[in-house]
């Protein structure tokens, strides 16, 4: 998940823009938009006009991957045909990076698409005729290039797809993973900004997919185009998405990070929707940690250290800096003896403690919960603390369900109040 | 009284008023023709047949292979041998110019008819007119416009042969994988351009049987314009039935469907890749990838 962590460093500039956006195919679109916009739904509309896109508005950002989610019939793919204008709206406005493309005429049309916004299409739509090498070249001749120079860079493409020395292959002599490669290629050659990808992995098989989105965001990573993805598989959108639109009956229903759109489903629809996905991919430790309550500063005393594990029944707590990063954690066992002893400083029975990164996936926080005695701790790259997460709120967030507000990690059984106590009386206070 | 509705009458006196008013447009289209006609005819008479049977057999070696080839000139022996050469090539040319002209209209035609639902509703019955219509009716006001000869033949063929050339020709480009046009369009390419460099090659075969089966079509009309004076094996065939001459009737009908076999195959094989042609252009292709490769590496 390279790509998401590209995007937040980036200037947030907006490359498309859509506002209010209607696409009604049929006999007097215009009337039923106005229909709509007085409250109709689809289905109230006569049985000839099919509203596609109903009052669509978002904004992508420059360099992000943003996708667009839905079933079959959902107007996904209406919606990606307006934003380079093979469909023209029926109402509402599309922008790129500010010039509104709709309602421009038919050639400045064809001039935003030579230089603004490519395609990959769900069944690759390579021209069956010409070499993969030509269909590459295919934009920059559009773009009025000269032969040999096209040529070159188509091939410098290919390379960067991995199809180095298929060029004089035909589309059909090939696969259908490289095949769409080749679809990559062709967009990519074209040189935009801007990337459409209409259910470009949908045709593939799954093994194939999977390397595909592996590769997508490989190539993101170094190119940094702005792509609207269309697909109707979540997994798929998890994994792509900086941020996902959720599509239902031509409605965008959420608009959202992979985050937010599981843990904060907008209506029963996309919870429903969202509940096979494979949570344990896509959340991260930083969604589902919980504030921390027993941290111990590392110049505190034992004396302060023991009070604050007894005040909250724990037998261990996480020790931190000045500047909150994490140094380890100390038990309560430790830290009676150090009282005991007259210490003044905890720092000697510091244990190591196992941290993650805020952006690691839950599939990866099993091994550390299970092995440490404590909630596993989350921190920023710094390394300093951001929260915890207790076993029973890993396993929460896995189930769907909310965590119990009581916090559960007991692992050893906190010292008896009264030993503690009596520590705490007979030793002398050396703070 | 009986009702009666005097359809033929009005249609009767729309020829008469054409030809009446418009006689000087049709001298120009006959001579235009007829002109053609001869150069055509010209060219294929000349030279004695063993030269047009050596072409002939090239071109099928080229298209087909040669199998085609030994058909081919076999078929055009007998010919020879029947004592139908003359005719056979006069025919031929009556079919080449039909072909061409009808092609020149058909193929516009049903370009747009691929492009325009409308245009592709009012020319659909239209066609079917043209096609059911008995292929003598053609003939009357075409005699009547082009006077006795080869024009009246030409353009009843052009006529009656029209219909599956803009029908093919429609079929083709409407069957185009949307989504391949579509990315002609999202990478900016202009509607001639998509034309031209996807629609028409992507239709090609498809438009290639139109083709074939606009020559079969013009190939019969021609033997039936021999009643209107157009010469060839038609003229023979008439002949042969007026007169109950069934040796010269077979003989004239045997030569027909020669040049029918062969004009047929040779068109099918066109937009296919098969014969000496497409192996010749295989192997240019393979050497060019070897030396690619040889580059890159």
């Amino acid at each position: 998940m390279g790509a998401r962590r590209a995007v937040e460093n980036m200037t947030t500039n907006i490359a498309v823009k859509v506002e209010n956006l209607y696409k009604v195919f049929g006999r007097k679109p215009k009337e039923a938009v106005k229909k709509l916009k007085a409250g109709s739904t689809r289905d109230q509309l006569p049985s000839h006009t099919t509203a596609a896109v109903i009052d669509a508005s978002f904004e992508v950002k420059e360099g992000e991957i943003f996708v667009v989610m839905g079933l079959s019939g959902s107007g996904k793919s209406t919606l990606i045909r307006t934003l380079n204008g093979l469909w023209d709206a029926t109402d509402g406005t599309v922008s790129l990076g500010g010039d509104k493309i709709t309602g421009i005429s038919a050639k400045h049309l064809r001039e935003v698409r030579r230089k603004r916004v490519s395609m990959v299409f769900q069944h690759f739509a390579l021209l069956p005729h010409r070499t993969v090498l030509e269909n590459v070249a295919y934009p920059l001749e559009q773009q009025g290039v000269g032969k040999s120079e096209r040529l070159a860079s188509a091939a410098k493409m290919l390379k960067m797809v991995g199809l180095d020395g298929w060029g004089e292959k035909m589309p059909s002599e090939l696969s259908g993973g490289m095949q769409q490669r080749v679809g990559i290629a062709r967009a990519l050659a074209a040189d935009t900004d801007l990337l459409l990808m209409d259910e470009a992995f949908s045709a593939l098989d799954p093994l194939i997919r999977r390397e595909m989105q592996e590769q997508l965001v490989e190539l993101q990573a170094t190119l940094n185009k702005t792509i609207v993805f269309i697909t109707h598989d979540l997994n798929e959108a998890m994994f792509l998405g900086d941020r996902i639109a959720v599509m239902r009956d031509g409605q965008i229903v959420q608009v959202g990070t992979p985050e937010e759109i599981l843990t904060d489903p907008a209506n029963d629809y996309v919870a429903q929707f969202v509940q096979d996905v494979d949570r344990a991919r896509v959340l991260t430790a930083s969604s589902v940690m919980e504030p921390t309550r027993a941290v111990i500063q590392a110049n505190a005393g034992p004396r302060s250290a023991l009070r604050t594990m007894r005040d909250q029944f724990l037998s261990a707590a996480i020790v931190t800096g000045r500047d909150r990063k994490v140094l380890g954690m100390i038990t309560d066992r430790d830290a009676l003896k150090l009282v005991r002893a007259g210490e003044s400083s905890i720092e000697a029975k510091i244990q190591k403690l196992e941290t993650v990164d805020r952006d690691t996936p839950l599939v990866d926080l099993f091994v550390p919960s299970v092995e440490s005695r404590l909630p596993v701790a989350v921190t920023d790259p710094e390394h300093r603390l951001l929260g915890v997460i207790p076993r029973v709120t890993l396993l929460a967030a896995l189930a769907q369900t909310n965590p119990p507000t009581e916090e559960m990690t007991i692992l050893d059984k906190p010292l008896p109040s009264d030993v503690v106590e009596q520590a705490l009386m007979s030793s002398p206070e050396v703070n | 009284m009986e009702f009666r509705i005097p359809i033929g009458d009005v249609a009767e006196d729309g020829v008469d008023w054409i030809v009446k008013n418009l006689d000087g447009l049709f001298r120009v289209l006959r001579a235009i023709f007829v002109e053609m006609y001869d150069a055509v005819e010209v060219v294929l008479s000349t030279p004695p047949f063993w030269v047009i049977t050596i072409i002939v057999a090239l071109i099928a070696l080229l298209a087909r292979g040669w199998q085609f080839m030994l058909g081919s000139v076999i078929g055009l022996l007998l010919i020879v041998a029947m004592d139908q050469w003359s005719n056979a090539m006069v025919t031929l040319a009556l079919v080449l110019v039909a072909t061409f002209w009808a092609l020149v209209i058909a193929l516009p035609l049903g370009i747009w008819a691929a492009k325009s639902h409308a245009f592709s509703n009012v020319i659909r019955p239209v066609l079917d007119f043209l096609q059911t219509m008995p292929a003598f009716v053609y003939l009357i006001p075409a005699l009547m416009l082009f006077r006795v000869g080869v024009a009246p033949g030409i353009v009843a063929t052009i006529i009656f042969a029209l219909a599956p050339g803009v029908r093919f020709t429609e079929l083709g480009i409407r069957s185009v994988d949307k989504e391949v046009v579509e990315a002609g369009q999202a990478f900016g390419s202009s509607p001639g351009r998509i034309m031209r460099q996807i629609e028409l090659p992507l239709a090609l075969p498809t438009i290639m049987a139109g083709v074939n089966q606009v020559i079969m079509l013009a190939l019969s009309m021609v033997v039936i314009a021999g009643m209107v004076g157009a010469g060839g094996l038609g003229g023979d065939v008439i002949a042969s039935l007026s007169r109950l001459d069934t040796a010269l009737g077979v003989e004239a009908g045997l030569a027909v469907v020669i040049l029918a076999m062969i004009l047929d195959r040779l068109t099918n094989a066109f937009g296919k890749r098969s014969g000496l042609f497409a192996l010749l252009m295989k192997k240019r292709k393979a050497a060019k990838t070897a030396r690619q490769q040889e580059l890159a590496a």
